[in-house]
Order: C-alpha cells, then sequence, then structure tokens
C-alpha cells in the first residue's frame, strides 16, 4: 500500500476550523485521504474527532478553511456530497421500532435504489451478516455487535465513495470487532475509503494510514509503522500516550 | 414521490406499533368528550343558600320554598341573624345570604312595597353572577304574582309594562353541551395534531435518528411532508372519533354539511402540524418541545372563545386570539354544526387558516437545518 499517495484524492482538507464562540473545536486541519484508503482518526475523547467529522459529512458547517468529499465542495454542495458519502455515527442510530429488512429496505428507498436493487441488496446484507432468523425481527432486539454490523452495512449500502465511521466499535467485543473489521477490509478492497475513529490502538495498527489529534489539532499522521519509528515506540498505545499526554484540554 | 412512500411506509410502521400514539387516538377523544362536556357546565346547580327570615310568615315561606324549588339552590341553612348566616359565607358553606325583613308580608300588603337584602360570595365569580340572577329572576317572578294576587286586575295595565319574550336560535333548549361538545372537540383535534408532530421530529432528535437521515440526500420537504401526511390522516381519524362519539353520547348531529366541515379540518389540520413541526425544528428534547407546547396550548384554550365570548375580551386579547387558529375552529364549527352554515359562510375563516397553513410549514421547512 505504498503507492497511495498515486491514487485518486477522496477527501481533502485544507485548514478546516470549527470555532464555537472562543472554544476552537477543530484547528486548521489540513490532510488528504485516498481513494480505497482506511484512514484511522485517533484522539482523545474531546480532541475533536467527531467535530471533524461533522463537518466532512456535511452534517456541520466549518467556520473556516476548505475541503472536498469525493471532488464536491464542502460548502456549496453538501447535497452532493451526501449522495456519495455513509455514515455511521457513535450512536446506533438506525430505527429501533423497525425490523432488519425494514431499515434496509428505508435507507435503500431514501437513496433512491431501485425495488430490485433493494431486493438484492437485502439479501446479500442479511446472508452477509448471517441474519436469516433475525430478519423480521425489531433491530432492537439485536446485540450491539449484530446492531453495529447492520448500521454499517446500511451505511455503505448505496455504494458510497467514502464512509465515515465514528467509533464503530464502541463498547464491542472483541470477536465482534474483529469481524466488524472484516467487513471494513471487504468495502475498502471493493474502493470505498474509510475514514474511522478509534480508541482501541489495535484497530489502529490495521488502518493504512492514521492521523492523531490531540486539543483540535493533527499532531501526527503517518502509517502506523511510521509513527512508531518516528516517536520510538513499540506499539501504537505508547505513540498516543506520548501524543495525548501534551493535551491540555479537559475531557468533554 | 418515491421517497415520499418509503417515508410514509416508515412512518406508519412505527405509528402502528406504538401502543401509546394508537390508545391517544382511540382513548382521548371518547374519554375527554364523555367527561369533559359534563364538567365543563355552564348552568349552575347546587348553589348553597342560608336563609335569614326575620318575618315567619306566609309569604317569606312561599318565597323561599319557591326559590329552592328552582332546582338550582340547596337550602344550607335558616339563621336567625344576618351575622350567623354571614358565617358561613365566610367559612365557605353559603353562597348566597337571602335577607327576609321583619314585617315583609305586613309591608307588602299594607303598602304594596317591600325590599329583600341579597349577599353573594363573589369568590366563585360565575356561581355569584348566575345564583345572584337567579335569585333576581325568581323574586321577580314571584312579585307577579302576588301582584296578580292583591291588585284586582284591570283591563288594562295600569303602569305600562313591557314583557320580554325570548328564543334560542340555533340552540332552542339553550343546550350547553351542544355548544360546549363541538369546542371541546376542537381543543382535542388541535392538541392530538399539534403533540404528535412536534414530539415527533424532536424524538428523532433525541434517539439520534435525524443525523442518519441528515446524512441522506434526502429533501428538506419530502422530510417534513412525511411527517406531515401521517398526522394529518390521525388528525382527521380523531375528528371522525370525536364527530361519533358527540352523535352517539349527545346526539348531535351537524345541522351543516359534513363536506364543509372535513375540507375546514383539512386545511386546519396542516396548519396544526405546521406549528408542531415548526416547534420541534427549535426544541432539542421531547420535554422542551412538550413545555413549549404546552404554553400555547393554554392561550390556544383560554384564548380561543371556548370558555369565553372573543367579543367580551379587551382589545389586545382579541388581537391574540385573531392569531389563534383554535379560535377560527371553535367558530367553524359552531357555525356549521349548530347553524348549519355553509361553505361560503367559512370562506373567510379557511383563507385566514389556509395562509396560517402556508406560514407555518414554510418557515418549519426553512428552519429545518440539515446542517448546522
Amino acid at each position: 500500500m505504498n503507492d497511495l499517495s498515486n491514487r485518486a484524492i477522496s477527501i481533502k482538507a485544507d485548514l478546516l476550523t470549527k470555532r464555537y464562540g472562543d472554544f476552537i473545536a477543530a484547528d486548521a486541519l489540513s490532510f488528504e485521504v485516498y481513494k480505497g484508503e482506511i484512514f484511522g482518526f485517533l484522539g482523545a475523547n474531546g480532541a475533536g474527532k467527531t467535530t471533524a467529522m461533522r463537518m466532512l459529512c456535511g452534517l456541520s458547517l466549518p467556520s473556516s478553511g476548505s475541503a472536498t468529499i469525493a471532488g464536491f465542495d464542502i460548502y456549496r454542495e453538501t447535497e452532493k456530497i451526501k449522495k456519495n458519502i455513509g455514515y455511521m455515527s457513535q450512536k446506533f442510530s438506525l430505527y429501533e421500532d423497525l425490523t432488519v429488512l425494514e431499515n434496509i429496505r428505508f435507507y435503500g428507498g431514501i437513496y433512491g435504489l431501485s425495488d430490485g436493487a433493494i431486493k438484492e441488496k437485502s439479501e446479500a446484507i442479511i446472508a452477509r451478516l448471517g441474519l436469516q432468523s433475525e430478519a423480521d425481527k425489531l433491530v432492537s432486539a439485536l446485540p450491539l455487535g449484530w446492531k453495529q454490523k447492520l448500521a454499517f452495512s446500511v451505511a455503505i449500502l448505496h455504494q458510497p465513495h467514502i464512509v465515515f465511521l465514528d467509533e464503530p466499535t464502541g463498547g464491542v467485543d472483541p470477536v465482534t470487532r474483529r469481524q466488524f473489521w472484516d467487513l471494513i477490509y471487504e468495502a475498502a478492497e471493493e474502493g470505498v475509503t474509510v475514514f474511522v475513529t478509534t480508541h482501541y490502538m489495535d484497530e489502529a495498527e490495521y488502518c493504512n494510514r492514521i492521523s492523531i489529534m490531540v486539543d483540535g489539532r493533527i499532531e501526527a499522521l503517518d502509517t502506523p509503522h511510521n509513527l512508531k519509528q518516528q516517536f520510538q515506540a513499540d506499539s501504537m498505545d505508547d505513540v498516543f500516550y506520548k501524543l495525548a499526554r501534551q493535551a491540555k484540554r479537559v475531557d468533554l | 414521490m418515491r421517497t415520499i412512500k418509503f417515508l410514509l411506509q416508515k412512518e406508519f410502521r412505527q405509528i402502528f406499533r406504538n401502543k401509546s400514539i394508537l390508545a391517544i387516538i382511540a382513548v382521548m377523544p371518547v374519554v375527554q368528550l364523555a367527561i369533559m362536556p359534563l364538567a365543563a357546565d355552564y348552568e349552575v346547580k347546587n348553589i348553597n343558600l342560608s336563609v335569614v327570615d326575620h318575618d315567619h310568615s306566609t309569604y317569606s315561606q312561599e318565597l323561599v320554598s319557591k326559590i329552592t324549588a328552582s332546582g338550582y339552590f340547596r337550602l344550607m341553612a335558616y339563621s336567625s341573624s344576618f351575622k350567623e348566616a354571614m358565617q358561613g359565607i365566610e367559612s365557605d358553606q353559603a353562597d348566597i345570604v337571602l335577607e327576609i325583613p321583619a314585617g315583609f308580608e305586613k309591608n307588602l300588603i299594607r303598602e304594596d312595597e317591600q325590599k329583600l337584602f341579597i349577599a353573594v360570595n363573589a369568590i366563585n365569580g360565575t356561581k355569584a353572577n348566575l345564583g345572584g340572577a337567579y335569585v333576581n329572576q325568581i323574586i321577580r317572578a314571584y312579585n307577579q304574582d302576588i301582584r296578580l294576587e292583591l291588585v284586582q286586575p284591570t283591563r288594562m295595565n295600569p303602569i305600562p309594562v313591557i314583557e320580554i319574550t325570548a328564543t334560542n336560535w340555533f340552540n332552542p333548549s339553550m343546550n350547553y353541551k351542544v355548544f360546549m361538545v363541538p369546542g371541546i372537540l376542537a381543543i382535542l383535534v388541535t392538541m392530538v395534531g399539534g403533540f404528535l408532530s412536534a414530539l415527533n421530529i424532536v424524538r428523532e432528535k433525541e434517539v439520534g435518528t435525524i443525523e442518519q437521515i441528515n446524512v441522506t440526500p434526502i429533501k428538506k420537504y419530502h422530510f417534513i411532508l412525511g411527517k406531515l401526511i401521517p398526522f394529518w390522516i390521525l388528525g382527521n381519524v380523531v375528528f371522525t372519533v370525536g364527530m361519533l362519539v358527540s352523535y352517539l353520547l349527545y346526539g348531535i348531529v351537524p345541522l351543516g354539511n359534513m363536506g364543509v366541515l372535513y375540507s375546514f379540518i383539512a386545511v386546519y389540520l396542516l396548519a396544526v402540524l405546521g406549528l408542531g413541526l415548526l416547534v420541534s425544528t427549535f426544541c432539542e428534547t421531547q420535554q422542551q418541545a412538550m413545555l413549549i407546547m404546552f404554553f400555547l396550548m393554554m392561550i390556544f384554550i383560554l384564548m380561543g372563545g371556548l370558555f369565553t365570548p372573543i367579543e367580551s375580551m379587551p382589545e389586545w386579547a382579541k388581537v391574540v386570539s385573531s392569531f389563534n387558529p383554535v379560535t377560527y375552529l371553535i367558530s367553524v364549527m359552531r357555525l356549521v354544526i349548530l347553524k348549519g352554515s355553509g361553505f361560503r359562510d367559512i370562506l373567510s375563516h379557511l383563507g385566514i387558516i389556509a395562509s396560517f397553513a402556508v406560514v407555518l410549514n414554510t418557515w418549519a421547512i426553512l428552519n429545518y437545518r440539515k446542517t448546522t
């Protein structure tokens, strides 16, 4: 994956900033993410990861700076961006009072998939996740791990260029986390750019490149291998610890 | 259009799975219409009367029995002194004290004139007002009787007398239920529509599902329509159930055309739902939305002409109630149900409500932000 820089650029952020009054949640973020890359976004709680991600998804307008997502401008073309991205928020946000199939059908419909495509996708997702016997159960009845896998599958239902995952594996058991990352790899293999935030350092190792945010700024950005060398650390844990303890901001 | 189809499908599935919404739609109109009109009674009964009879004559006895026989009064006490009776008022046991002076009968016969004294406990204004008026009326009637008895009727009245005969149009027996039930139904439709729509979007905000909607390319007006249409249908259902209940329980059949009523309700619901949606765009939690809706509902109910006529309100209050959608619905309901007004008679009401609907919904769509 050393030839990443030759690939097309999926996300390009330039001095992207979000201010809330005096508080700078995200401070002059500049980075590029390449097509098909798994880009890890690390940082302590309150470092500004979610703020950054919400700006990139078009959920929140930046205070200054510029960015293009899948080639579309973050200010003027938010609706075009939304056609081309998938998003999975920190908080599980499929409809708990709809069944698995109904959720898939609903989001398929919203993204403008044809009835045939929705049917095909539904079957594929159910088969891939092994949810055959749960397909007609309410989502609220599923265990968290399955919910997260379902939410991810729904987020990439419409074959977006980029998928944003905000702490997708929080609170999920290690086995399910592994399975979740298999799903991420499969998506990346198909050319989907994956932008993922996480607190798990083993997951950070799975990423092609990672950036580490401290107090709203990106303090480090490279492959896990290079970062370990740069910070003379044995593991990503050490790298993270060395950077994160400089943080002055308290947990939000 | 396809997007709306999916939105409606989702919304209806959620509604039919939500037992509390179904209960609100089915039970609220029935219970409220069954109970409220009985309680919101304009006829004041059981007025507690305390009599101080200094005369103890046949006439004073007759007068008291006339008053108690009217059915509006309950004779609480026969006091020997006014002071004693006043204590009854002070301890809230009596609402009205009627004092009959000594020599009532004698003076009435000899001098053709006598005075009575009435003291009214005005803590409960309505009761005091009406109670006083009732007593007055009964005494006047009694006065007539005595005149007939004492003064030999001549061919012509010695004093010119103007007698008034009143007819109550549109509600001949002055049945207050006929008058209250349509008003209460108007409030019900408003409450159900306003609360359901306001709470629905805010619930999506609270649960976080709206976030997932906001990252999709869905158009704002699609989303709002997807919320509006299901609750519009529910509002019509509540109204229909309400009309059925008022027919079954109170035998109220609209004199006017049901089509006129339904076409007004159709536009009215758009306005109320628009208000609910607008409130939801300003709120982050269901609690906030609930409190704001309660605040508005209180104004709507008290300033909508349900209990007190708008014509008797001060000027500023009239202005406020002209911005109250409920005012127009109550008025149209009474016009069509009691008076049998036609489409042309409610056209101005319809026009005003339609502009409410346009303004509120446009505002709601503009204020709904997919991006903050």
